[in-house]
């Protein structure tokens, strides 16, 4: 026994989730306490200040900024709008006066006598926070959002692309091992959360954007077509703001790498059930990692396989996966968890264990090196 | 607190990072010197469910006293101050704990000033030498319009925000506007949403009552010295001080059991990186020496340098060997990095992939020798660009006059030439994961001098379990024990390096050699050849070197220099390679050339491929 390194990504098909939906900054919560939400209910709603617009009203006016009060026709608070007379100068004899009219709507936050700024605050937007989780709200925090709560089938990605999304799951391969490639996708995958086996290329993506898919599920992604997808090669895994059409979660990793098979199972087994979806990945300061999220239904079966494991625990005969080369992506068992630390081929003396990949095959991993697969 | 130096024995420090929380201790041996004897460490317990830093603390503390034999925490889970002896006669406590702290993500700032190449930048160097990470830097120059520069500061989460601009009795009204820019974008602190944003205004002195009226009640202001209070002076003491104030008022007070713990320490806990920025400075300050220091992590690559007493550092963010892997290969090349690869037949698309995979799961090591050869070469190439970074920022004061006369008139010098010198370096520490864990210690050596190309006569270390924050803080209350600790317990002395820059010629003469001391050996390389003088920890020499015309080795082109020179885990390394260290153009032969340096290094052993 002993503890892993690596935490696994959790693929489950009943845990219950609590999910906290919260504004950016205070607002008004719309939903109550014990009352059921679908998954793209509002729950919560904020209006955020509109943008800053500086207008240097002494260099408009000519004059120095000590007095651009004096010739000011608004003061603070009040509501301007585009084309109104922000301040006029005295002129000569009370003639060839000239006027600071506004270029924008806005209201009036500050006038500095210093520097002689006029500093206007345009109309501000609404914030909505959606449920994202269908289920019961437990908790309303004042002002601020809500707590939700389910049963659901979780299915966490290692790696996505794209924020929020929602639909139907729609399987596009038949096998887990399967490439997911441009002649899967459908007209009729439009709105839907398509999963395909194996690795997504960028044309697959691209075709899925032309019909209007939702999101994607793929096992892997080359390095190549993601830069092709986001037109930039990503140096620093915090995603969730890209806008490419759809939302990607990918559950493996890079390269030519095939989805779990009871990955692919669980989401086959849900097939056209309502589905939530999020690529949001953050891998620094507080781990985030994209999911998908299907709440149990009446008929729904477990499939507590790896159950009987402890979080966390490296024990023998406990599923993991390989994470690093040179046997990435493969998936086997504990075998043997040998106390003293063994040499490397880099030369590197570390903790390992032994990994049977089930066909006879077995091999000594660095504990760094596998990840659990956790139910 | 004043602690007569004196009465301490006994000292505890912890640094409590975002992970992991390290322990040290550290005691006076019977010849009076102070020697670090211990070492332990716990997870780190910011985070919840347990939300008290203190419980990690008591842990790696605990992990000590009890290798030490020494009871450290009294039954109320304190640490016991001072040290003693209990009714059964054994010993108890510490003298003075201290402690140093980058858990919650370190302290975060953003900054601003008039100009950004000048009071903009000074007021960034104060922030990264208190230990801040610099989020943004704003400027009335910085080449963005009012209102992109407003709502990049609503995006931002800052600690805190450091104000500058102005020279004293200079114009009030640029820097009134900054701040002005920075009111109604109304700055909201990352921790807890009731506090007010501190701002420190180190500007012209005149400008402090048209900067506090462009601010209400939410923002917490203080004035200190300005930065910049002349062109041709930068004064930082004052805004670190006070940076460092803020941090233990505000960002500390606010993680969950830091209260508690500031109660404990006998000296005020510092941010991590400006505890190594002390130590460093500490070092070069009493031996006269100009050293550079090098942190690389999973994200991000500190650097320190100390030069002709002045301090800098530079945090290049997205620069590191994990979560910013993938960063450093897109930055700096691919091509760059295989450059250092002597290994055939590795596929690009499949290191393309296995450097995303490395991004995304940033805690695996390589298992293979070929993995741990490709990633100390993408080492060597995030060294290089954050040693590109720091050359470009450490820099003399930008927009002073120069007065100028006849004997100037070919000097090419010029405000804003960086002050890091190559061939100036004594000293060259290395720490972090890649550096610090690398099987072979000629590895760290030539990961090391293959980034930072020291010319001259250079001592190569590392800080292998990372205890320059300790000593950092240790320098603030004892500073010859901080010394002391530095140079026996802290440093692993890789050797001496000796480089040789100018106009070197491949395959041609470079420098000829004559060791006499503990052992006797000579010899003449040949530019592009390195070699290694095996030399062990303590051996000393003096080598002496006649560098061939145009080739300079510290004296000038062409004369020749006597040094004495260090021995270490690796030795003493002749460097024949030229600066920068320019490869044969065509692949297999570059292959070559670096499989040549790599067994002269003993980096790959005969048989080796």
């Amino acid at each position: 026994m002993g503890q892993a390194y690596t935490p696994g990504l959790k693929v489950t098909t009943d845990t219950l989730l609590k999910q906290r939906r919260v504004l950016p900054l205070r607002g008004e919560v719309m939903v109550q306490a014990n009352t059921t939400v679908g998954a793209q209910d509002v729950v919560a709603r904020a209006e955020l200040p509109g943008d800053i617009m500086p207008i240097n009203m002494a260099n408009r006016l000519s004059v120095p900024p000590g007095d651009v009060r004096s010739l000011l026709q608004v003061e603070k608070g009040m509501q301007i709008n585009k084309g109104d007379v922000l301040a006029e100068t005295k002129g000569i004899f009370g003639l060839m006066k000239s006027k600071v009219l506004s270029d924008n709507s806005g209201v009036v936050e500050s006038i500095s006598d210093t520097t002689g700024q006029l500093i206007l605050r345009g109309p501000s937007t609404p914030v909505e926070v959606l449920a994202y989780l269908p289920g019961k709200v437990v908790e309303v925090l004042d002002g601020e959002g809500v707590v939700i709560e389910n049963q659901v089938a979780l299915i966490q990605g290692i790696f996505g692309i794209g924020g929020e999304a929602f639909g139907p799951i729609c399987m596009a391969t038949s096998s887990h091992e399967e490439a997911l490639e441009p002649s899967h996708i459908t007209d009729n995958m439009r709105g839907a959360i398509v999963v395909g086996g194996a690795r997504v290329s960028h044309a697959a993506v691209q075709r899925a954007i032309e019909v209007g898919v939702a999101g994607i599920v793929a096992g892997g992604v080359d390095d190549a077509d993601l830069k092709a997808m986001l037109g930039y090669d990503l140096g620093v895994a915090i995603t969730g703001s890209e806008r490419i059409g759809l939302t990607v979660v990918i559950t493996e990793g890079f390269g030519e790498i095939a989805m779990s098979e009871r990955t692919f199972r669980i989401l086959q087994s849900r097939e056209g059930r309502q589905a939530s979806v999020n690529g949001a990945t953050q891998i620094r300061a507080g781990v985030m990692r994209p999911e998908i999220v299907i709440p149990v239904g009446a008929n729904d079966t477990a499939d507590d396989a790896d159950s009987q494991w402890e979080a966390g625990q490296l024990a023998i005969g406990r599923p993991l996966r390989v994470i690093r080369d040179p046997w990435f992506g493969r998936i086997g068992t504990v075998s043997s968890l040998p106390a003293e630390p063994a040499v490397l081929d880099s030369g590197s003396r570390t903790r390992v264990l032994e990994v049977d990949f089930g066909n006879g095959e077995k091999a000594i991993v660095p504990r760094a090196n596998v990840e659990l697969i956790e139910a | 607190m004043t602690i007569d130096p004196n009465s301490i024995n006994v000292i505890l420090a912890t640094d409590c990072g975002s992970t992991t929380t390290k322990s040290v201790f550290i005691e006076r041996q019977p010849d009076g010197t102070f020697r670090q004897t211990q070492r332990g460490e716990a997870p780190t317990t910011v985070e919840e469910p347990f939300a008290d830093v203190t419980i990690g603390v008591i842990n790696a503390v605990t992990e000590i006293g009890e290798v030490a034999g020494r009871k450290l925490v009294d039954e109320d889970g304190r640490i016991i101050q001072p040290a003693g002896t209990d009714a059964d006669g054994n010993p108890v406590g510490c003298d003075i704990y201290i402690s140093t702290s980058s858990a919650g993500g370190g302290l975060q700032m953003m900054v601003g000033g008039v100009v950004k190449q000048m009071t903009a930048e000074s007021a960034k160097r104060a922030a990264l030498g208190a230990g801040a990470i610099v989020m943004d830097t704003i400027a009335a120059n910085d080449g963005r319009k009012p209102h992109e520069q407003i709502q990049r500061i609503r995006e931002l989460r800052p600690d805190m925000i450091l104000l500058s601009g102005g020279t004293d009795g200079g114009d009030e009204k640029k820097v009134t506007e900054i701040a002005e820019r920075i009111a109604p974008a109304r700055p909201q602190p990352r921790f807890g949403s009731k506090f007010v944003m501190p701002v420190i205004f180190a500007g012209n002195k005149d400008a402090r009552g048209s900067v506090d009226s462009a601010f209400d009640e939410s923002i917490d202001l203080q004035c200190v010295d300005n930065l910049r209070p002349t062109l041709e002076e930068e004064n930082l003491g004052p805004a670190r001080d006070a940076i460092h104030d803020m941090f233990l008022e505000h960002v500390m007070a606010q993680a969950p059991g830091y209260d508690k713990l500031m109660g404990w320490t006998s000296a005020p806990i510092m941010p991590t990186p400006g505890a190594v920025g002390n130590i460093l400075t500490t070092i070069a300050e009493r031996q006269g020496k100009n050293a550079l220091a090098v942190d690389i992590g999973g994200a991000t690559t500190d650097v320190f340098s100390v030069f002709d007493g002045v301090f800098n550092r530079t945090v290049s963010a997205n620069l590191g060997m994990s979560y910013s892997i993938s960063n450093v290969v897109a930055e700096a090349g691919l091509d760059n990095v295989l450059r250092w690869v002597h290994l055939e037949g590795m596929d690009e698309r499949e290191l393309r992939n296995r450097v995303k995979n490395k991004m995304i799961r940033p805690t695996t090591i390589p298992q293979s020798r070929e993995a741990l050869v490709f990633e100390q070469a993408v080492a060597r190439e995030a060294l290089r660009l954050a040693y590109v970074q720091h050359k470009e920022f450490a820099t003399t004061l930008k927009g002073v006059q120069q007065q100028r006369t006849v004997g100037d008139t070919f000097s090419q010098k010029i405000s804003g030439t960086t002050i890091v010198d190559a061939m100036k370096l004594d000293l060259l520490v290395a720490s972090g994961g890649v550096l610090s864990h690398a099987p072979r210690m000629s590895q760290t050596a030539l990961m090391l001098v293959d980034a930072f190309e020291p010319e001259g006569f250079t001592t190569l270390a590392k800080d292998s379990i990372f205890m320059m924050p300790h000593l950092g803080v240790l320098a603030s209350v004892h500073a010859e024990a901080s010394e002391q600790v530095f140079t026996r317990d802290c440093l692993v002395v890789l050797g001496t390096c000796v480089a040789a820059a100018g106009d070197v010629k491949w395959g041609k003469p470079a420098f000829s050699w004559e060791m006499r001391g503990s052992q006797n050996a000579e010899g003449d390389l040949l530019g592009g050849q390195l070699k290694l003088v095996e030399m062990t920890p303590g051996e000393t020499a003096t080598v002496t070197v006649k560098p061939a015309r145009g080739v300079d080795l510290g004296a000038g082109p062409g004369n020749p220099v006597a040094h004495e020179v260090t021995g270490g885990s690796v030795g003493l390394i002749l460097d024949a390679r030229g600066r920068p260290i320019a490869l044969p153009e065509a692949r297999d032969e570059a292959r070559d050339v670096v499989e040549g340096w790599y067994r002269e290094l003993n980096i790959i052993d005969e048989g080796d491929a």
